[in-house]
């Protein structure tokens, strides 16, 4: 199975760090990579692979569309995380660099388990191989100060965000007795009562309240823009991807599989979270100087956009958020890899370092910019046509239901838009047009970083083109989701 | 492939070329460009010229499916409506990439944005899908924003740039949230417009529906167009655009949303059309009157130029909110005049700013002198811009005055007036002050556009004045039909339709033939401005 499979690449990555000699470790990160890419395939098709739908473990684990959608995603950023941890490797502590990948590897397992979990245990487990790992890939430059910080501050609110989730986890068993996504949306269909209850509604919204930490929806945002800006770059992008796709997969099974009776009635409850989120993402994005940091509060933001899929509660907003997601991965996996290789030099990442890097990487300025203008949703970007379907599917439920609610949420996601024009072009105002940039001394780039770039950029014109068989396979996966 | 996929995809891919050539290659990458354009305009002037006028449905068709579960598809075709814009826009293009000599910092960088702006706008107006109408208009709009804020000029391009970004896009995206209302109302469950104006005839949307997004609509398109009172973004953003941008945006870019409104508002949404006509109506008030009297005030040439333009839009308004056929032909007779006539002025006083680094009005003066050709072409701009006989503009303007009469004498009589005394006003004091009186010496070391290449993009953009001034029957015979079809289905679901408006349907005809017939004794009236003209061209030429 793919699962294990992960995992044995992760024990053998961790038992290559006493084998091979110091200097050669960058190439236990290809060699991870070339693994990774043969998973890939070999979970397209075959027998025993990701494929093949069912479930396993008495309904504790399910393959089905969706799952390998999102495993499909966390693969493929594994692969492009892993490019970029080659790179950043000489910044990270002596003779760690395969600790490191192997801790990625462990993740990924996490995320892989997120993706099929069909009930509340496998939710828990899987989120907390997640999260711990996470704490350890935040602080994993030891000698920096910031990171350590940053890793302390995510320790902190993570594990009170697991605790608040086992507690509600708790209450469901305890008001319903059932744990697996399927039975308790079967109890909920035949004892009503159950579902209005306050102690059941309870437990699920604390169970929300961890997820949301995952995904740094408000008002559990806070840890984001310092951890981002703390953790190593690497670790950023995971964590701006991995884990918040991570977050959305499980956010999506829990409302939508198995407490859909529940999620009908919380529409604007959805709705007032989305539109907070947007807007503190957006508005508290604006002053940032910081580059990753800005990241931070940008990756808020987007979980807002992401979040009117979840908000208007049909397949076609489901779908609409699969695809924003996977246009997601390329942009910001191209971002940071830019910010990876521009600012391995300094001390810190401000956004005066982009000065004059037109001329140092002409090839590096244009992904940035063009990552910039995705985000920022202009076509013929991947995150124009994700938020194009987003506002359609929201502005769907408006008319559907009536309920006006939805046609505000619609206009409150278009003035983050806009208000977010004004960081990005910042950002690209910082990198063709600054005063007097410092160092022009051409940035070198290596071929894997060349290759990935591409593939980055490939992804994020693609998306944005030609959004038909990626529409088709999203649309799938949702209408697996509402089985 | 049909051969407007050519128009719109060779300025694109010839962005796309300029992307490998190196950026000291200045001639070369100049040389594309404006090769790129020079195909464009060639084909859309035959396109223009096969166009059969009054066939049924589109000519030049073509559909490649996009998107098969939204039903959005890659659909172009014309009809009367736009075979003139998007001429226009080629021609406009091609203009604007010869004035483009100005620009002389990062000019690699400059033509590409250029060629996407063409690419994009020239596309959108062929588009036939509601989907790769707006994607190919932001397409197009975003690198406006991204060349005023680079290329511009004067002390305000940061304030302009912002201004104009903040307006442009609020008002595509209001306009995105009424197309993806209409779509989603529509229940055609398809992007490609035929189909969803097939679909609304047998089952028409409900009129709240039509209601909610008609505003939507309207003022998202609104801001794009500058109606007021949205247009503040206009002339400022124009003053410091570089003339290249000023030229594509203000005369093919602004078109888009009066082109959005008459091929999709007014077929979509009849009854919400015919209750908010009078509002528009109301509202080009503000901007003939309001915006011509600014205009009347302004020291600086750009910015009078800037908002003469929003002045203009007034009279487009107002033709569509007459609902009829004289309406409607009158305001897409203006939409291809007036790009023609903005794309000009704003390509002159690009070339009175290289050469005198102002366009303050008071420090101007007696460069006809200096500058025979150049001013010349400014005052033939600026008696377009009057709506003399004789230009494009005439027929447009009145035209629309017919069309709305019937409709809204008072606010007729009051545009009239902004028209013709306003826009005399404010247009003859600029020519007087920048052209005649004295000339300062600091300006006697000012040269004349020098050679053939500099002088065509003015000559062109007269000379396609002159000929739609003279010849308005190549538009309206072509437009005409497909303005019927539009005012038909108004009507025909309008429930609320105003006597006045059903008596005005067998008017159309005859005061059609008036005006036509009215052309030949308008031609002949003038001649002497028009031989001026001609015989300046020529000593120029020589």
């Amino acid at each position: 199975m793919l699962e294990i499979s992960v995992i044995g690449l992760g024990l053998v990555l961790l038992l290559a760090d006493l084998f091979v000699p110091a200097e050669r470790r960058r190439f236990v990160g290809y060699a991870a990579i070339v693994a990774l890419g043969v998973l890939l395939v070999t979970s397209l098709s075959g027998n025993g692979s990701c494929g093949q739908f069912g479930t396993a473990f008495g309904g504790m684990f399910v393959n089905d569309a969706l799952s390998l959608f999102f495993k499909q995603l966390f693969i493929v950023a594994v692969i492009l995380v892993l490019f970029m941890a080659a790179e950043f490797s000489d910044k990270l502590a002596e003779g760690s660099v395969a600790e490191y990948y192997s801790l990625i590897i462990f993740a990924l397992a996490g995320m892989l388990f997120a993706a099929s979990s069909n009930d509340f245990t496998m939710l828990f487990v899987s989120i907390e191989l997640i999260t711990i790992t996470f704490y350890v890939l935040v602080s994993f430059q030891r000698s920096k100060l910031q990171s350590l910080e940053a890793g302390v501050k995510y320790l902190i609110l993570g594990a009170l965000s697991s605790s608040f989730m086992v507690f509600g986890i708790a209450l469901i068993w305890g008001t319903t007795g059932e744990l697996n996504f399927d039975n308790l949306s079967h109890f909920l269909a035949q004892n009503p009562e159950v579902a209005t209850s306050q102690l059941f509604l309870l437990g699920v919204l604390l169970v929300l309240v961890g997820l949301g930490f995952k995904i740094a929806a408000f008002p559990f945002q806070i840890w984001a823009p310092d951890v981002y800006q703390g953790a190593p770059t690497p670790t950023t992008a995971f964590l701006a991807i991995g884990s918040k796709a991570a977050g959305f997969v499980l956010l999506l099974r829990v409302l939508f599989t198995a407490v859909p009776s529940v999620t009908a009635h919380w529409a604007n409850l959805l709705i007032v979270i989305s539109a907070i989120t947007i807007l503190y993402g957006n508005l508290c994005a604006i002053p940032q100087r910081n580059l990753k940091r800005l990241l931070g509060y940008s990756s808020i933001a987007q979980a807002g956009y992401l979040l009117l899929g979840v908000a208007a509660l049909s397949a076609s907003g489901q779908s609409a958020l699969l695809y924003y997601l996977a246009g997601y991965v390329f942009t910001v996996m191209a971002a940071l890899f830019v910010v990876t290789l521009v600012m391995r030099q300094l001390p810190t990442e401000d956004i005066g370092g982009l000065a004059g890097l037109n001329q140092r990487s002409p090839l590096l300025a244009a992904t940035l910019t063009i990552a910039m203008v995705s985000l920022a949703g202009i076509p013929p970007l991947a995150g124009f046509f994700g938020k194009f379907l987003l506002l359609k599917a929201v502005i769907e439920t408006a008319q559907a239901t009536g309920n006006h609610g939805y046609y505000w949420l619609a206009f409150i996601a278009l003035a983050g838009v806009i208000i977010s024009l004004y960081y990005y072009f910042g950002v690209i105002r910082a990198i063709y047009w600054s005063k007097q940039p410092a160092d022009l001394s051409p940035i070198e780039l290596s071929s894997p970083a060349r290759l990935s770039i591409w593939v980055c950029l490939v992804g994020i014109f693609w998306i944005g083109i030609f959004p038909n068989t990626l529409l088709n396979i999203t649309n799938l996966a949702a209408v697996a989701l509402g089985r | 492939m049909s051969i407007l996929t050519y128009i719109a995809g060779w300025p694109l891919l010839a962005a796309l070329a300029l992307i490998v050539v190196p950026r000291n290659y200045r001639v070369i990458i100049r040389a594309i460009a404006v090769l790129a354009t020079l195909i464009s305009a060639v084909l859309a002037v035959k396109m223009f010229c096969q166009f059969i006028p009054g066939a049924n449905g589109f000519q030049f068709e073509q559909q490649i499916s996009w998107v098969e579960s939204l039903g959005i598809s890659y659909h172009v075709g014309v009809d009367g409506l736009n075979v003139g814009l998007i001429l226009m826009g080629a021609i406009v293009a091609f203009a604007a990439a010869l004035c483009s000599w100005e620009i002389q910092t990062r000019e690699k960088e400059f033509y590409i944005l250029l060629l996407v702006m063409t690419g994009g706008i020239l596309g959108a107006f062929a588009s036939l899908d509601l989907f790769f109408f707006y994607f190919l208009h932001e397409l197009a709009l975003v690198p406006t924003f991204i060349m005023i804020g680079v290329w511009g000029r004067g002390e305000k391009k940061n304030y302009a740039t912002f201004q104009i970004t903040l307006y442009l896009s609020i008002g595509a995206l209001i306009a995105l949230i009424g197309l993806i209302a209409l779509y989603l109302q529509s229940g055609a469950n398809t992007f490609d417009i035929p189909k969803i104006i097939e679909h609304a005839k047998t089952n028409p949307l409900a009129v709240n529906a039509q209601n909610f997004i008609f505003p939507l609509l309207l003022f998202g398109f609104g801001i794009l167009v500058s109606l007021w009172p949205f247009h503040s973004w206009a002339p400022l953003g124009y003053g410091v655009a570089p003339s290249p941008t000023a030229m594509l945006h203000a005369g093919v870019l602004k078109k888009f949303g009066l082109y959005g409104l008459i091929r999709i508002a007014l077929p979509l949404l009849p009854q919400a059309a015919q209750s908010w006509a009078h509002v528009i109506a109301w509202l080009c008030v503000g901007n003939i009157l309001y915006v011509g009297w600014v205009a009347m005030r302004q020291k600086d040439l750009n910015l009078l130029i800037g908002n003469s333009s929003v002045a203009h839009m007034g009279f487009i308004f107002l033709g569509i909110a007459s609902l009829n056929l004289i309406g409607v032909t009158g305001a897409v007779l203006i939409m291809v005049a007036h790009g023609f006539l903005a794309a000009l002025t704003f390509a002159l006083s690009g070339y009175i700013y290289k050469q005198t680094g102002t366009l303050q009005i008071s420090e101007l003066g007696g460069l006809c002198r200096k500058l025979p050709f150049i001013g010349t072409a400014l005052l033939m701009a600026a008696m377009a811009g009057c709506g003399l006989p004789g230009f494009a503009n005439f027929w447009g303007e009145a035209t629309v005055f017919f069309g709305a009469w019937k409709m809204f004498p008072a606010i007729t009589v009051i545009a009239l007036w902004g028209a013709l005394v306003i826009g005399g006003i404010y247009m003859t004091r600029a020519i007087r002050n920048i052209l005649h009186g004295p000339l300062p010496e600091k300006w006697d070391l000012l040269s004349d556009a020098s050679n053939v290449w500099r002088k065509l993009p003015y000559a062109l953009l007269l000379v396609s004045l002159l000929v739609f001034g003279f010849v308005p029957k190549l538009l309206t015979e072509k437009i005409n039909p497909d303005a019927q079809k539009i005012v038909t289905m108004v009507m025909s679901q309008g429930s609320t339709a105003a006597p006045a408006v059903v008596i005005s349907a067998p008017l159309t005809s005859s005061v059609l033939a008036d005006v036509a017939s009215a052309k030949a004794p308008a031609a002949g009236a003038l001649p002497e401005t028009v031989s001026i003209g001609n015989r300046q061209l020529a000593i120029e030429n020589k």
